[in-house]
């Protein structure tokens, strides 16, 4: 519209912009940015248990993370966890969303029943499994047993493996809700002619859905993905709940491993080197979602 | 397109589609009393959690740790929901109170910040525009979790670790970017006409705000609200790390205290988590519908 202004309106236009973007600009400068920068410098210097800065470390917190002992396995339990969990929650999504697109009679309670988990306290949500898989008193292990899955109760989340597996099915079902909703969107996006059409042309059901539904429903599925995958990775409530009293790195990702640093350990230098390292992986995502998906197009 | 002559129309087929028009509800299903019945499975596997809390909340403490554990309650104990505010391992009466006033006045602040930017973003073009759309995009991609280091270190420096203000401002910032998006882009749907029309009518800018424009953004604003007030009673990893006194740090944190304890008092685990569970519940259940457009931030239409 204005494409042939004189650069000092244009400088004029932005600077009248400052009073209306100028207090999120502030949050986001002093809460977001600030912090990040803040703890790339912090990850080269040596600070005390105490918080007392001891002057440069040069890259020190990163060699001793690449050092720790656990480092392989909190890597591979990071995968494992991050693929795991983000291909489990889109999977059973897709037929949830799926399910939920269809008219029936209660559809609306249905709806509001998925939203809980959502709503809910991830951490509140943990404790349940915590206290329904105890082995003794847990009320899950007892209805195994009376379902005849278990012949007898079984401690879940006494060992780092099934702990680990435990959360990991928490982690879907708290992300259930958010990705079945986002695909259910898409599918609500998709026009009933097209399908319509797939039909007249001689397409079965899963012809139609292969051919047509799931081409259509890519913007939406890519959201769910990536956002997914960002959640998922910066997961820490549950792991924390279900896990946090289990002694050793076994169960542990690199989130969880940096906030052990930070609280039991108090190493803030060698925390925040890991913290860099996330902040890199999750800016990687970032740049990948806003290549796929281009949430800024205006049309 | 005028070219073409009107071909004369089987009327069978424009019987079929005069059917198909009639009912434009696609898969429609042939016995949806059985989808109603599969509904009712799905529904029960994403309450069954929160009925065990229930039920749990109202049992005793002799009853809870019991083995082998009952479904149903043997005796039913509503005075928990009194006696559970008192108990050795965490103050909770000032755990809510944490709770509250962090989720009230971050709730505040983002509806300060987040209002002007995406009235004016959606407003006016200038210069930068899409460049603070693109950083406020990134701030909902990046969670306190990430920058947890940072952020603790930083109040550390400043001086304000274990306050309320900390984590109010925490959490106002992580959670800017839904506001601005879901409500930038109901801004951007009023139609300029409308308002000037309005004022052609005589009305002044305020009574145009007032009466034409509000109305028609009000949803998005409510949605922001709802949906940042459910995010911060939520939080936890911050608030982990950067409220480190037992009174200051709210429920989410409070609560893990009593995991991992040898006897623990499930009950009133379970008696606190429902307080503060439904109320966030039926907030989220009243902008369900509009959920998914601030999250993807038109990434999905």
């Amino acid at each position: 519209m204005t494409t042939s202004t004189a650069p000092r309106s244009r400088w004029r236009a932005s600077a009248a912009a400052g009073p209306w973007l100028g207090p999120a600009l502030a949050l986001i400068l002093a809460v977001v940015i600030f912090p990040a920068a803040y703890m790339v410098w912090v990850s080269t210097r040596e600070i005390s248990g105490f918080g007392v800065d001891r002057g440069g470390a040069g890259l020190e917190n990163y060699r001793r993370l690449l050092r720790f002992e656990a480092i392989g396995q909190v890597l591979t339990n990071t995968v494992v966890w991050v693929v795991g969990v983000v291909l489990l929650t889109v999977f059973i999504s897709l037929g949830l969303a799926q399910f939920l697109d269809k008219a029936f009679p209660g559809r609306q309670l249905v709806r509001l029943a998925v939203i809980v988990p959502w709503a809910a306290s991830v951490v509140m949500t943990s404790t349940v499994f915590v206290y329904g898989l105890d082995p003794f008193y847990g009320i899950i292990n007892r209805f195994l047993v009376d379902l005849h899955v278990l012949s007898e109760p079984y401690g879940f989340t006494q060992r780092p493996v099934s702990a680990f597996l435990v959360s990991m099915g928490i982690a879907v079902f708290v992300s259930l809700p958010f990705t079945t909703y986002t695909l259910l969107a898409g599918l609500q996006a998709i026009p009933g002619d097209v399908l319509e059409a797939a039909q007249v042309d001689g397409a079965g059901p899963a012809a139609a859905y292969r051919r047509v539904v799931l081409p259509m429903l890519r913007p939406a599925l890519a959201v769910a993905t990536i956002i997914n995958i960002i959640n998922v990775f910066n997961s820490l409530p549950i792991l924390r709940t279900v896990t946090g009293s289990l002694p050793g790195y076994d169960a542990d990702t690199t989130t969880t491993l940096t906030f052990k640093f930070i609280q039991a350990d108090r190493q803030i230098g060698t925390a925040s080197a890991l913290s860099v390292v996330n902040f890199v992986l999750v800016l990687t995502v970032i740049a990948v979602y806003l290549r796929v998906v281009r949430p800024m197009r205006e049309d | 397109m005028t070219t073409t002559t009107a071909a004369p129309v089987p009327e069978r087929v424009s019987a079929r589609a005069r059917r198909r028009a009639a009912q434009p509800g696609r898969r429609q299903s042939r016995n949806p009393w059985l989808l109603s019945a599969a509904g009712a499975v799905v529904a029960l596997v994403f309450l069954a959690p929160y009925l065990v809390m229930l039920v749990g909340s109202f049992k005793s403490r002799p009853e809870i740790l019991g083995v082998p554990p009952t479904y149903v309650p043997r005796e039913w104990h509503p005075a928990n929901y009194l006696s559970m505010w008192s108990t050795p391992e965490t103050p909770l009466p000032y755990n809510l109170v944490s709770t509250l006033v962090i989720s009230f006045c971050a709730t505040a602040l983002v509806l300060l910040a987040a209002l002007p930017a995406a009235f004016y973003t959606a407003r006016y073009r200038f210069p930068g525009r899409l460049a603070f759309l693109l950083l406020v995009l990134m701030t909902q991609m990046l969670q306190p979790t990430v920058l947890a280091a940072g952020l603790f270190r930083e109040f550390v420096v400043v001086g304000i670790d274990d306050t309320w203000a900390a984590m109010i401002l925490v959490n106002a910032a992580f959670n800017l970017s839904f506001a601005v998006w879901i409500m930038h882009s109901f801004f951007a749907g009023v139609p300029l006409e409308i308002e000037e029309a309005a004022v052609l009518d005589g009305a002044s800018r305020l009574q145009t705000l007032r009466r034409i424009t509000l109305p028609l953004v009000w949803p998005g604003i409510v949605t922001a609200i709802i949906f940042t007030f459910v995010a911060c009673w939520n939080e936890f990893a911050a608030s982990l790390v950067i409220l480190t006194t037992d009174a200051n740090q709210p429920l989410s944190v409070a609560l893990t205290k009593f995991v991992g304890q040898y006897d623990s008092a499930w009950q009133y685990v379970f008696g606190v988590s429902v307080v503060a569970i439904v109320p966030v519940v039926v907030l989220f259940a009243l902008i369900e519908k509009r959920l998914v457009a601030g999250l993807t931030a038109g990434g999905v239409k």
